[in-house]
């Protein structure tokens, strides 16, 4: 049945940190490489190293620039992947019951076997967080690696998505944002972590955190407290540039 | 949105011939024999035809029975049970009306019902994406309903009924258009709400994600065919309502009667054309575009 539960005893997600993102795509790499050879169709790509490649992808990575009225222009890079949201549009457009929210921890997930290929759901989720598979002919989105996250086989350490894993700069974060103890929970409450699209009234899981104030160029002088102590001892200077200094002086 | 020939055709054909049945099951025209058998054979290939049209729109159209499974909560669904259970009501009122000359009225009336739940499912589909602005209004029923009624009245002969109703449409049309214009800016999704940034300044979408095109640029963010917006409303508005109107107020023939039609026809495809054209989906702002 493709309503959505009620209520979700978990609601595991991802908190991602637009602070900390250095925009370098090894989640998106990772995330196509894990998921083109486990759970479902693999992640198709067409004319890959033709003149207009093409291919599926479960996390996208975009970067804007941000120009605040005064001042210098930030750049955010931005991670996108389903959010798995409690209130989740695509799951109830869905003729066929493909697509589904789980009550035991609210992942949302597409039976890619009775999946017809129509793309309604696609076209109810605002983020883009779905994508038709062009070989396969069903849907595709991010499953939370529900492959990895209960793998026994796995090191208790690679329980996590591939792309929590895989991040080097620690800008993605994994767990159970029902819990108001999770560290994820804390994260967010500490950092102001925000919904995307909020008057779209999907009420995602995954949450951003939006980036620190940043130093700036322009008030540097103002805020540089060491200067006085940093300043140049001496004008002169000695060795090589100093025989160098006097000899320019002198010509 | 990528205007798919399948959906524009399965729409607009399957309208008009669910509007033709809801006015064959309502007993106008009340014909019988070879005149009711040919009525009611255009209505299934109409309505019919658009079926099949829009089941080549499916990657997996071999598991298309399990559509028919999720009518508590998809409109689409809804769409799939309300079309068959339509042409299977109507099939058996047509036995009556082409066999027996009977008039089963009661089979009738439910079938003309079931006809008008058939467009509206189908329109619903659209309405209720919250993320294409320019669908989500109750102007979006209100418009199929009315031009699958107006068109069914032209094909079943009613020139009175398909007067007023092409009149009513056609201001339906207008003011569709119009609310659309406006429904994205309305809605209060921008930029600064998909990113989440406009609290630091106003957002510029300085890289995107991939260099090529992908599944979501070619389906939700397809602006191409939004080039000749104007000039094509002007041909859909001409040709799907003032002709029409004008041939209808003309001495009656069935020849100005057939033109009148091919016309509608004409007129309607150009404007479901554009109903697709110019559907901006929210995604394209992840973009920087609509
Ligand atoms: S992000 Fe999109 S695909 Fe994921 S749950 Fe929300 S609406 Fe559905
Ligand atoms: S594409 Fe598949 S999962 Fe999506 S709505 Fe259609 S049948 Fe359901
Ligand atoms: S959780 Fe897994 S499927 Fe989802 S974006 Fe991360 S790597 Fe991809």
């Amino acid at each position: 049945m493709t309503t959505l539960p009620s209520s979700t005893r978990r609601k595991l997600g991802l908190v991602i940190d637009l602070d900390t993102c250095v925009g370098c795509h090894a989640c998106v790499v990772s995330c196509k490489g894990w998921n083109t050879e486990n759970y479902g169709a693999p992640l198709s790509d067409q004319d890959p190293y033709g003149a207009e490649p093409s291919g599926t992808f479960l996390n996208r990575v975009h970067s804007y620039e941000v120009q605040p009225d005064d001042g210098t222009a930030q750049l955010v890079h931005f991670p996108k992947s389903c959010l798995h949201c409690d209130n989740a549009p695509c799951v109830t457009v869905c003729p066929t019951g493909a697509s589904y929210k789980r009550q035991e921890d609210g992942i949302v997930l597409v039976n890619e076997d009775t999946c017809i290929g129509c793309g309604l759901c696609a076209w109810a989720c605002p983020y883009g967080a779905r994508e038709m598979d062009a070989a396969a002919k069903v849907m595709k989105k991010c499953t939370l690696c529900v492959d990895r996250i209960y793998n026994e086989n796995l090191p208790e350490v690679d329980r996590v998505p591939a792309c929590v894993r895989t991040c080097p700069s620690n800008a993605r974060h994994f767990g159970d944002l029902a819990d108001p103890d999770s560290d994820v929970s804390q994260l967010v409450a500490a950092r102001g972590g925000m919904d995307l699209m909020p008057e779209q009234g999907t009420a995602p899981v995954n949450k951003y955190l939006p980036p620190r104030l940043k130093d700036r160029l322009d008030r540097t002088e103002e805020i540089d407290v060491l200067a006085p102590f940093l300043a140049p001892v001496t004008d002169q200077p000695k060795g090589f540039l100093g025989w160098l200094d006097k000899a320019l002086d002198k010509i | 949105m990528h205007p798919a020939p399948s959906i524009i055709a399965f729409s607009t054909l399957s309208g008009l011939g669910f509007g033709l049945l809801f006015w064959l099951g309502i007993g106008m025209p009340g014909s019988t024999g070879l005149v009711a058998f040919v009525f009611f054979a255009i209505a299934y290939v109409l309505a019919g035809g658009g079926l099949i049209a829009s089941a080549f729109h499916l990657g997996h159209p071999e598991r298309g029975l399990l559509a028919f499974t999720q009518w508590r909560s998809s409109w689409l669904s809804r769409e799939a049970v309300c079309a068959v259970a339509t042409l299977i009501i109507m099939g058996l009122y047509a036995v009556g009306r082409v066999f027996f000359a009977a008039d089963w009225f009661v089979l009738g009336w439910l079938g003309a019902a079931l006809s008008l739940g058939t467009v509206f499912t189908t329109s619903m589909i659209y309405t209720q994406m919250k993320t294409v602005p320019r669908w989500y209004s109750p102007l979006t029923p209100a418009l199929y309903l009315t031009l699958a009624i107006g068109g069914g009245a032209l094909l079943a002969g009613q020139v009175i009924w398909a007067l007023g109703l092409l009149v009513l449409a056609s201001a339906l049309q207008l003011a569709w258009w119009w609310q659309g214009d406006r429904a994205f800016a309305a809605s209060g999704t921008t930029m600064a709400t998909a990113t989440g940034l406009g609290h630091i300044g106003t957002v510029r979408a300085f890289e995107p994600p991939h260099t090529g095109p992908n599944y979501l640029l070619r389906e939700m963010v397809f602006v191409i065919a939004r080039k000749h917006a104007l000039k094509l409303r002007i041909i859909a508005f001409a040709l799907g309502y003032a002709l029409p109107l004008a041939l209808l107020l003309a001495p009656f023939s069935h020849w100005i009667g057939l033109t009148a039609v091919l016309c509608h026809i004409i007129g309607i495809l150009t404007s479901r054309w554009l109903f697709f054209a110019e559907a901006e989906h929210v995604v394209g702002l992840y973009y920087g575009k609509r």
